[in-house]
């Protein structure tokens, strides 16, 4: 194992798919997140990779289609607006069956929105923000070693099931520096063999990269066989870490960035004996249903926090499924919900001073004391 | 017996989905002689476009990959730069190039990517049914030019040789015609040309091939090549117009 390094995180998750074997990275510029194409473009090469900075995302995540059709082990990253308009590759990258690793570092929308941390783009991410019966791995990271050690993860798993993976930050976790350990770069030759990739046909039936079947009956086997995938993934892939699960009675749930600040509030919460933890999913798809299902007999209810105006919130519901209260609390565009605010939303919560948990409590954000 | 004209290796034993009469046949036979002669087929590889093309990786015995729309530059830059030892040429049309793909065939270009692209312009978009597309003729009818493509509100034909043509990186922009035997010829000697600078890592080679659409120029076959004739080439000039890199 290598030394501890300060790095930010946009530079240390370049670092990490260099260290997985990812030899070819498309990008084209937008905030927050071009520290990794500048991180790649410096040194990629010394790896003997290439790195190209497209003229648009659409070309880019088109640059990856190719890539990953021809047996690259590829990485793209973007924000949100340009994963927008990666959409219809995405698409076909997932009809294709095509693997290949998609970094986030979501800024607020809709729209131009601005530069700053979001969490808005989880309904893009987990519901296929693109056309058609297809599904993205989502991880989230809530620290930067752990999105240097799920960018690995994610290689993997694009892979193994021939699927587009998205590692899910925000701008804070792209911006910030953390220690981090790496591993070692790991040996080219240990990177799986990819017999259906277009490499020339050379004493072989030839390969097609495709997402078109205009026969009803094939395309609905395509997709069924698609979807039996995407069963696997759900039974194999759910990851989420659950704290204090043996004795609290009042559960956060937050990814990300956000589960550290509610991890801290849980902490000052605990001291005054209160007893709180959290449900962070951390691949939100496929969303670890089976997280609240261990807590959720003994739960008196779960404060969702998120940098959105409620999003994930849909798929705590449909886990917890009437069983028991699901508030919510967020902030938007840029504005990080305070440890303060996050306290008071869940001390609201326990002493019943909440609104209907149909009702966003606290419509104004944060701007309320 | 000793055959004279055969199905080239590279072209699979298939009949195509093509309407008769159209020139993709003639394009894709040219193609497919030129991977042949250069001894190619084991590291080819094609991307198909959307458009009466999409289904080109059915004809073609090498490998292939099917683009999105207008796309197919680019993935065959994601190609060429994980296999640079391939020979990786994308094969689209009008609508799919000079419209929708107008960014990515002129970065392409500009980068120089060391790729082939057989562009075949028909002055219409096929496969959707006759719309217009940006190579319609003035006064061309379309089924969204029912009139005639009106300059005023529709713009003129764009002219993707002579533009690519001032685009430093592109090494060999060329047009030419299907619409007689003698044009054919010059065609293929084109083609093998775009072919051969990619073999010797020359940069990016473009050849765009004046073509029919009898079904939806609504016209016979032998009808639209004098039509092609007779109006494209007034319009649309034969020749090479870019013979290596630079201004």
């Amino acid at each position: 194992m290598s030394e501890s390094l300060l790095m930010k995180g946009n530079e240390a998750l370049a670092e990490a798919a260099i260290r997985a074997g990812c030899r070819f990275y498309f990008g084209y510029p937008i905030t927050p997140q071009n520290e990794i194409s500048e991180y790649m473009a410096r040194r990629l090469g010394e790896h003997g990779g290439v790195f190209v900075q497209a003229e648009s995302e659409v070309s880019s995540i088109n640059m990856v289609y190719g890539a990953a059709g021809a047996g690259g082990r590829v990485l793209i990253s973007s924000s949100s607006p340009g994963i927008s308009l990666m959409q219809e590759a995405i698409s076909y990258i997932a009809g294709a069956e095509l693997p290949c690793v998609i970094v986030n570092m979501s800024r607020g929308g809709p729209g131009l929105g601005g530069i700053q941390p979001s969490q808005s783009d989880y309904f893009q991410s987990t519901k296929g923000g693109g056309h058609g019966d297809y599904r993205l791995i989502v991880l989230a990271p809530a620290t930067i070693q752990e999105g240097c050690d799920l960018m690995a993860t994610a290689f993997d798993l694009a892979d193994k099931y021939r699927n587009p993976v998205m590692i899910l930050g925000d701008g804070m976790i792209g911006q910030m520096m953390e220690p981090v350990v790496f591993p070692e770069v790991l040996d080219a030759a240990s990177l799986p063999h990819k017999p259906w990739a277009t490499t020339g046909n050379e004493g072989r039936e030839r390969n097609i990269i495709s997402s078109i079947y205009l026969d009803p009956e094939e395309l609905d086997a395509h997709n069924w066989r698609l979807e039996e995938k995407y069963r696997k993934v759900r039974e194999n892939e759910v990851r989420y870490e659950i704290l204090h699960g043996d004795d609290a009675e009042w559960f956060f749930v937050a990814y990300g960035t956000v589960a550290r600040i509610c991890t801290a509030v849980i902490q000052r919460l605990r001291k005054d004996g209160v007893k709180v933890g959290l449900i962070r999913p951390i691949s939100l798809w496929p969303f670890p249903d089976e997280a609240f299902e261990k807590v959720v007999d003994r739960a008196k209810g779960f404060l969702t926090v998120e940098m959105s105006t409620g999003q994930m919130v849909e798929d705590v519901r449909l886990a917890v499924n009437g069983r028991k209260p699901v508030y919510f609390y967020g902030r938007t565009g840029g504005a990080v919900p305070t440890p303060r605010s996050v306290e008071r939303r869940l001390r609201d919560m326990i002493d019943g001073k909440a609104p209907s948990q149909t009702d966003y409590f606290d419509r104004v954000g944060g701007a309320k004391k | 017996m000793n055959p004279v004209y055969t199905r080239p290796k590279s072209l699979t034993n298939v009949v195509t989905h093509y309407c008769p009469g159209c020139t993709h046949g003639i394009a894709h036979r040219l193609v497919a002689e030129t991977i042949d002669e250069l001894g190619i087929q084991g590291r080819t590889i094609g991307v198909a476009s959307v458009g009466c093309s999409v289904f080109a990786y059915n004809y073609f015995d090498v490998d292939f990959q099917q683009a999105a729309h207008g796309r197919a530059p680019a993935v065959a830059t994601g190609i060429k730069r994980v296999r640079p030892e391939s020979i990786v040429f994308a094969y689209q049309g009008d609508g799919d190039l000079a419209s929708i793909g107008m960014a990515e065939i002129v970065h392409a270009a500009v980068r120089g990517e060391n790729i082939t692209v057989i562009f075949i312009n028909n002055a219409i978009y096929g496969m959707t049914g006759g719309q217009m597309a940006p190579t319609t003729l003035v006064g061309q009818k379309t089924t969204t030019s029912p009139f005639g493509r009106d300059p005023g509100t529709q713009g003129y034909p764009v002219k993707i040789s002579e533009l690519l043509s001032t685009v430093k990186g592109a090494y060999y922009v060329a047009r030419f015609s299907l619409h007689n035997p003698a044009n054919v010829q010059r065609a293929k000697q084109g083609i093998k040309k775009a072919f051969q600078n990619q073999i010797e890592g020359k940069g990016f080679s473009l050849v765009e091939l004046l073509s029919t659409c009898s079904t939806n120029w609504g016209m016979t076959p032998q009808n639209a090549l004098k039509w092609l004739e007779e109006n494209m080439i007034p319009e649309y000039p034969l020749g090479e117009f870019k013979t290596g890199e630079g201004e």
